[in-house]
This record gives structure tokens, sequence and C-alpha cells, in this order.
């Protein structure tokens, strides 16, 4: 076997201590630090993590049976139920596969609407991450509350564009449901613009802090090549150092028109993935001032397109966008019929625990919980 | 971006040229343009580390592993109902029975490959089992990606693919214990998803042996455990 192979095998670590020796911890599935209802199976050594296996399931509904006995359209709610703290994402990638399904053409405005929306996401997402995270380092409260104060201000963002505060329901085949509110891009536009500030104030709080520095820093390294390999997408695979974003790769929608850049990481250890979640923010930032300066007026949504009753052609088709956890893809089939034949979510928070293992063995059990808010997973979007 | 899936077939079948015979090109009628290769179970996983080892390729990214079940036609089955217990014995037969099941048929999976060093993709392929029951196995990819590994756990634990050669195939979303395949077209739902036999119940039937009931309290029992089980 070749020296590729060998580094691409599962892992496997030898402390030499006696099987009577070795503790097995349950971690999960009810924790507060595992983000849900996700469970791991651990031995240790001591201190030390010698094998840890992954329990999914427990929040399992056969999303994809469900979708596949309904319309098209009637999928559009369930998608939000995916990752719940970033549904316009997910409305996205699914309306963008089905665009691709059926070769839909979207309204420039409903393009820039978007953009605005899937940018709020990330910056949502990456804010409440920030709160999770610094909570499983044992700065319980105070910075999940900073974090949820400004996730306040976008849900009210969002309610008054949507209707629903998570429950969003907002895309539709060929645009959005509905258009902007009057006055929503001034309010947005406040908002975006006093977000720095925040930022520095988090940054302050937190980047310099000796114990968050000391518990991030050289845990959970994986070489690029392994990461590459076992498919870790989003902010993860950019800590390693490979900067593919998947609005520079495909620049789906209109995501070439904006100046942006793709920040990534050297080391790729935990340090990285929270400094480049800080970074991406400031990104987004960027992306939404352009948009909010540029939006057109015109149509919301593509006025021939009756998404009730939709029909595809025969095909198959896979759509794919950079959410704020990674690559979210459906791929979608279908046989001519009112619903889709194959329905499929590419989850990224499912895929990027493929290495979680590989990150923990030989460190200590309070390392593991580090790594796995550092992967930054949902469970609605895992178990599906 | 795009790339021409019929020439990279084409390439394949020049390179290895003993697959080319297992090597068929699949045109795609959606828009999406998304044509796809199909390549024989045992091919696939010499196909995959052709495809991730080549410059000029390098399909380093495996994404997306998805299962489709794709029945055919039906046949109806003759089952024979056994008489039940409760029956009396001059009154009961045997019954019989027309069931439709669907025969024929095959399980696909179909695999999105893309490559970041080239920024290019998605290139489809896709392998087959041989039919629907016993012949139900692809080749593993997951020493060739390790991306693969949940993705296959997934397929197999909802459609029944045998992954032959994945490192840890078990159930990954249902329990262990669970037997059936959700997602097959033909999967039929349970009446009461909560219902498990569990130790209690056999000893409930037990303790019935030691305290004859009268008919009208058996009765009366009877829907309380229909209830109970509901």
């Amino acid at each position: 076997m070749s020296v590729k192979e060998n580094i691409l095998s599962k892992p496997t670590l030898e402390t030499g201590a006696d099987e009577d020796q070795l503790l097995r911890v349950s971690l999960g599935p009810q924790h507060p630090s595992t983000h849900g209802v996700f469970r791991m199976n651990v031995m240790l050594d001591g201190e030390t993590v010698v094998s840890l296996k992954p329990v999914f399931g427990y929040l399992h509904r056969n999303h994809e049976k469900i979708a596949e006995n309904i319309p098209y359209l009637s999928s559009m709610p369930y998608t939000d139920r995916l990752d719940y703290l970033c549904p316009l994402s997910n409305n996205l990638a699914y309306a963008l596969s089905v665009e691709k399904l059926a070769g839909i053409e979207v309204p420039e405005r409903a393009e820039y609407i978007r953009i605005i929306t899937s940018e709020l996401t990330r910056v949502m997402n990456h804010t409440v991450f920030m709160g999770f995270f610094l909570g499983d380092l044992g700065a319980w409260g105070s910075a999940l509350m900073y974090a949820f104060r400004e996730r306040e201000k976008l849900f009210d963002l969002i309610e008054e564009l949507t209707g629903a505060r998570m429950m969003t329901n907002y895309m539709r085949f060929g645009g959005c449901r509905n258009d902007l509110p009057v006055g929503w891009i001034e309010k947005t536009k406040a908002f975006v613009d006093g977000y720095d500030s925040f930022l520095d104030e988090m940054e302050s709080l937190t980047l310099g802090n000796e114990i968050l520095l000391a518990r991030t820093q050289n845990i959970g390294q994986v070489s690029q090549e392994l990461m590459i390999n076992a498919g870790i997408t989003g902010p993860m695979l950019r800590a390693s150092g490979v900067p593919y974003d998947i609005r520079k790769v495909d620049s789906y929608g209109i995501y070439d028109r904006f100046d942006f850049k793709i920040p990534y990481g050297e080391k790729g250890d935990c340090y990285d993935r929270m400094m480049i979640r800080f970074l991406e923010m400031r990104e987004s930032i960027k992306i939404l001032k352009q948009a909010i300066s540029d939006i057109p007026e015109g149509d919301y949504v593509n006025p021939k397109i009756k998404s009730s009753k939709f029909k595809a052609k025969p095909g198959e088709a896979y759509g794919r966008v950079e959410g704020p956890k990674g690559e979210l893809g459906f791929h979608l089939i279908s046989d001519g019929g009112p619903n889709p034949y194959r329905y499929h979510v590419r989850p990224p928070s499912f895929v990027n625990l493929t290495l979680i293992e590989d990150m923990c063995l030989g460190l200590d059990l309070a390392d593991v919980v580090v790594i796995l808010g550092s992967v930054d997973i949902v469970l609605g979007e895992v178990d599906r | 971006m795009s790339i021409i899936v019929e020439e990279i077939a084409k390439q394949i079948g020049k390179e290895l040229p003993h697959l080319e015979a297992g090597l068929t090109y699949f045109e795609n009628p959606s828009p999406s343009e998304q044509h796809s290769i199909l390549v024989e179970s045992d091919n696939l996983v010499e196909v995959m580390t052709y495809l991730r080892d080549t410059s000029g390729l390098e399909f380093d990214f495996l994404s997306n592993v998805s299962g489709v079940d794709w029945p055919e036609g039906e046949v109806a089955e003759k089952i024979t109902i056994e008489k039940s217990e409760g029956e009396s014995e001059e009154g009961a037969e045997d019954k019989e029975q027309e069931e439709k099941k669907p025969a024929g048929g095959f399980l696909e999976v179909v695999y999105h490959l893309y490559s970041m060093a080239r920024k290019e993709g998605p290139l489809v392929l896709r392998a087959r089992t041989k039919d629907r029951g016993v012949n139900n196995a692809v080749a593993s990819v997951t020493p060739v990606y390790r991306s693969a590994e949940f993705q296959e756990r997934e397929a197999f634990d909802l459609f029944g693919i045998d992954f032959t050669g994945h490192p840890d195939l078990r159930r990954i979303l249902m329990w262990d214990e669970f037997e059936d395949s959700p997602m097959r077209k033909d999967y039929v739902n349970p009446d009461d998803y909560e219902y498990e036999p569990t130790p209690h119940a056999d000893t409930l039937k037990r303790a019935e042996a030691h305290y004859p009931q009268s008919e009208a309290e058996q009765v009366e029992s009877k829907d309380e455990q229909a209830e109970s089980t509901d």
C-alpha cells in the first residue's frame, strides 16, 4: 500500500494500557457542550483519548423521505429546520438546486436580496458561534449574551422581511416570496454600519485572553491533504490553509460582482478556526455594504414561474452554496412528476464530523469539547 | 467551470483500457447539464483513484454520495396466512392472499466529485447494484476518499446498499436494531412507530395464565391493552 493511502486510513492510538485500565465515557447526548443531541463514545487512558466513536440519529426524522412525498415547494419550509441557525441559506441552496434542475432565471433584484439575506445569515451564524464556542471554553453566559443581543437585532430585521424569526420559508423558485418592506434597507444599512464596532468589542474581549489562547492553540490540527480528502468544507477547511470558497469558485448568483477576500489560516488549529470566522464576518459586512448600495428596482421573483404547481422535466441536478458551516448541497432527481423522485441533502455539519476522531486522538477529554465546538455543528442538519 | 464529462470518460477508457467496457456515458436531459459516467462496481475504486491522482484531472474532493432506489415493475406474490390461534379450529383455514412486491430494478449510488486544485466540477459518477435483493453490493470508495465514510454508512442505513470494503459499516441514523431500509420506494410505514416489545409485555402475558378472567373482563383488558400500545 502506498504512503498516501496510509495517511488517509482510519487512525488508531496505542498507549500500551491494558484494556481494563481504559475508561469508557459517554459524552452526550444530553450535555450543553454537545450542541444538541450528539453523543460521543470516548475511551480514555487516564485523561488521554484513545478512541472516539460518534453516535448520530437522535434527531433523525427522514427529511428526505418526507420531501419525496410532497411537491417541490412544500419542502421549502422543511429546509428551514435543517440548520435552524441559518434558515435563509438553506432556503437559497434548495431554491438554487431546483432552478438548476429546471433552468429558471432569477431577476436582478431577487439576486441582490438573496445575497443580502445569505450574508446576514452568515454574520448571524458566526456571531452565535462565538458565543457558543466561548461557552464551551468555560466562559458560559456573558459571551453568549453579547452574541444573542446582536442576533436579536438580526432577528428583528429577518422577522420584518419574512414574517418569522427563524423559520423563514422565504426563497421561491426564481426569486423570493415577497419584496423588501418599506424602510427595510435603511434599517439594515444602519445595522451593518454599526456591526464593525461590535466585532471590535468582541475581538478585544476574546482574542488576547490567555486562557483562550492556551486552550485553543495547537489543538485539533489535521493535515491539509486529509482535510480535503475527508470533504471538510467551510471555515474548517479554510483555517487549514485551503482558500476554497464556493462563493468564489462557483460564483453562484451574482457573487462575482462583489469585492471580497477569502480569509484562510495557517495552522488549522481551533484558534485559527475561530479567527477565520471573525475575518469572514468582516468580509460579509463588506459584501453587505456593496449590495445595499447597489440594489436595483425591479421584480423580486420571476413572474413566469408558478411555484405552487411546479414540475420539472426528467433529469437530475446537484446545486450547492457556501453555507456558513460549509458546502450545503441538494441533489435532486426528477421523473417529471409534481414531487421530486429523489431529494438528497449534503449537509456540511454531517460531513465535517468525519475527522472528529482524527482530531481528538491523543488529546485530553477537555479538548474534545473545544474541538467539537470549533467544528460548529447543528444537529438538525446532521441527523435530518 | 464546466467540464466535458464525455471526454473524461474517453480519457479513462484510453488510459485504463481494461476498464473501458465497464464505462457508460449518461446524458442528463435537464438544463443543469450535469452528465454522468456509469462505472461498473468492481472498477469503482480503480477509477476513483485514477481521477484523484492523475495530474490534469485531480478530482481530490468527493463532495456528495447519495443512494437512489430504482424499482422496476411489480409482481403479485401469493402469501399464505396461517390461521391465528384465537379462531376456533373448525372455521379457520389457511388463507391465501395476493401481495404486490416490486421486482427487478436496482439500487444506485451517485457520487459528485470536485477538483479543489483546479476549482472545477462537478463530475458525476454512478454505480449500480445487480438487484435490490441479495446482490445489493457496491464497492466502497472510503479507502480513496475519507469523505465517503459517513455518507456510505447513511446509504447503507437508509437504502440497504452493502458497501464492500468499508472499514466500519454500521447503521448511522437509525438505531442498530432497526431492520429495514426506510428510503426505499416500497418501504411501508409501520402503524405504530413507538411500539417496541418489552420484557414487561411478556411478563403480563404469562401472568394472565395464572389469573383466568371471565370473557367480559378479557374483552375489557384487550381494549385497554390496545389503548396502551397506541
